[in-house]
């Protein structure tokens, strides 16, 4: 079977750097406009042009939408048979070149450093960075590589929540994240709201930065009574009366999703995340025939990864997309 | 826009402002007043402030000579080989961790704009700003770096690059129609975000209730809702 080459995978995930920095999702786009179209308040209105604005800016220029470059990280889901020249460790060091290369080119902000002695090598790599996720999908020779650039020191909290807390629970910690973050626009709302819940901590707070940040506006959990919730949080974070930059108004939440994961049965963690006004994802496809597909839907979800049984029966698999 | 400086238009006013300003045109700014920049800036942040002021290391140039505009910003930039500048994103970083070097910083840099994201706290507007007969501009969203990068004519100069990096460097920009901005406080020291949050908070009380709270409480600094976390 032919190899997905390296080359290749060194050539996309340069090109998703730039493009991720600079051209913002149609999703994202589309969703700020419909904000704009609910917004009475007149400062809240302005914000939404400006950042509007902002957008066709940065494509016409191609020069990175927000200077605050983020985290800049990958997602690699690999089909089931998928090869790759000198596997994944030539696939982590190619990534990593592409970065270097990438923030000097495009230019994108140096932000990463080492906690401590807050050493910056110049090029978004270091220890862990940048982050690499892996999931897996049944099927063909082929790679889905993900870039987001989270940016954003605010906006997101972790919380153990009890079953008793139910319904109740999860309301009121997003209305508190809102409101914390909210004031000023910490969290550079409106944002696409992410939710982890259940899994172990570590997997809440992973499941709510993935329904952030790997999720398109617009998009719902195919579990009726998730999607439900997802509805009725967005409506409520737009109705505090809170818009952008902490401003009178109604535009909070782009899109809230959720993502849920089975967790210990006394415990309901719960985290949240905003995706900010720069939702900077894109998405490439490497197939093992040399084709690469550019797109902004990482479809990091999948009925494969959020099974149920143990088994992955073949009903289950007719409803795969691969 | 013409030369006066002023438009209207929408609800909110839009104004031109010339770097240096004056106390004149400062004092016409009305809190919500939509501004854009013609002149010289330069970049400040914790970097440069630790340096000059807790250092006590002289500032590379001469600050009032060259602008009376501190803008808390890293610019997304890298440098060439052959040692120019590529700019290209410019966006603002958090102004409220700077509030302790505020009173030195005015008496050193004479700065009458403070530009950046999210302002001061009230108290900071009244005990320093006001004082000083400076006003703040909020840059928007935050994210408009490639609006406000376009708006850069030319890099003027970068100090302290080797000793500070990218990110906390001086950069010294040429601007022209630079913004858009707000003004978040005025010539008095008044507040937009303080305004607007008060507009908020009538409502906190709406939202959560019906609600119950959680079995198990948390230990915070504050529980109150329409505190600020700044
Ligand atoms: S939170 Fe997003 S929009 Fe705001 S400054 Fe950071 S990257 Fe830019």
């Amino acid at each position: 079977m032919a190899m997905i080459k390296a080359d290749a995978i060194e050539e996309a995930a340069y090109e998703l750097t730039a493009k991720a920095a600079i051209e913002i999702p149609q999703d994202y786009r589309d969703g700020l406009r419909g904000m704009l179209k609910g917004e009475e308040a007149e400062l809240s209105r302005f914000v939404l042009e400006a950042m509007l604005e902002n957008y066709e800016a940065a494509e016409q220029d191609r020069r990175a939408m927000c200077a605050d470059t983020g985290v800049p990280r990958f997602f690699v889901k690999a089909g089931n048979e998928a090869q790759i020249e000198g596997g994944f460790v030539e696939l982590e060091t190619r990534l990593r070149r592409a970065l270097a290369r990438a923030t000097h080119d495009v230019p994108l902000r140096p932000n990463r450093v080492h906690p401590l002695s807050r050493k910056d090598n110049n090029n978004n790599v270091g220890i862990g960075a940048p982050e690499i996720d892996y999931t897996f999908e049944p099927g063909g020779n082929w790679v889905d590589i993900t870039t987001v650039h989270k940016g954003g020191l605010f906006g997101s909290d972790y919380r153990m929540l009890f079953p008793g807390d139910g319904i109740d629970g999860i309301k009121r910690f997003f209305l508190d994240v809102m409101y914390e973050f909210g004031r000023r626009g910490l969290a550079c709302q409106p944002a696409i709201v992410g939710v982890g819940l259940g899994g172990s901590k570590d997997i809440a707070m992973t499941l709510g930065k993935q329904a952030a940040c790997l999720r398109t506006v617009g998009d719902r959990n195919p579990d009726q009574q998730v999607a439900a919730l997802e509805d009725e949080l967005k409506e409520m974070g737009n109705s505090i009366g809170m818009g952008p930059m902490g401003y009178v108004g109604s535009s909070m939440v782009v899109d809230c999703h959720i993502e849920v994961g089975c967790c210990h049965t006394g415990g309901m963690p719960i985290s949240i995340h905003s995706f900010c006004l720069s939702s900077r994802r894109a998405v490439a496809r490497l197939h093992g025939d040399g084709r690469i597909e550019y797109r902004t839907d990482p479809n990091w979800f999948t009925p494969y990864s959020r099974r149920e049984s143990v088994e992955w029966t073949e009903a289950e698999q007719s409803l795969a997309v691969v | 826009m013409d030369g006066s400086g002023t438009e209207s238009g929408g609800g909110l006013r839009r104004k031109r402002l010339k770097v240096p300003v004056d106390d004149a045109a400062l004092r016409e700014l009305e809190l919500g007043d939509i501004v854009f920049l013609d002149g010289v800036i330069y970049t400040g942040r914790e970097g440069l402030y630790q340096r000059i002021l807790g250092d006590g290391i002289e500032p590379p140039v001469p600050l009032r000579e060259i602008s009376n505009a501190n803008f808390h910003c890293s610019p997304a930039a890298s440098v060439n080989d052959d040692g120019t500048y590529n700019v290209g994103a410019v966006t603002a970083t958090a102004s409220f961790r700077f509030s302790k070097w505020l009173d030195a910083w005015f008496e050193t840099s004479g700065c009458k704009l403070i530009i950046g994201k999210g302002g001061m706290s009230p108290e900071d507007y009244k005990t320093q700003l006001a004082p000083n007969g400076a006003v703040y501009l909020t840059t928007v969203g935050y994210g408009t770096g490639a609006l406000l990068g376009r708006a850069i004519k030319r890099v003027v100069d970068v100090h302290w690059l080797e000793e500070l990096g990218i990110a906390q460097a001086m950069w010294v920009l040429d601007v022209e129609n630079f913004g858009p901005l707000i003004v978040e406080s005025d010539f008095e020291g008044n507040s937009l975000f303080e305004q607007q949050n008060k507009l908020v908070n009538e409502k906190v009380e709406a939202a959560y209730e019906g609600l119950k709270p959680p079995a198990l409480a948390r230990y915070g600094e504050t529980t109150n809702r329409e505190d600020e976390v700044v």
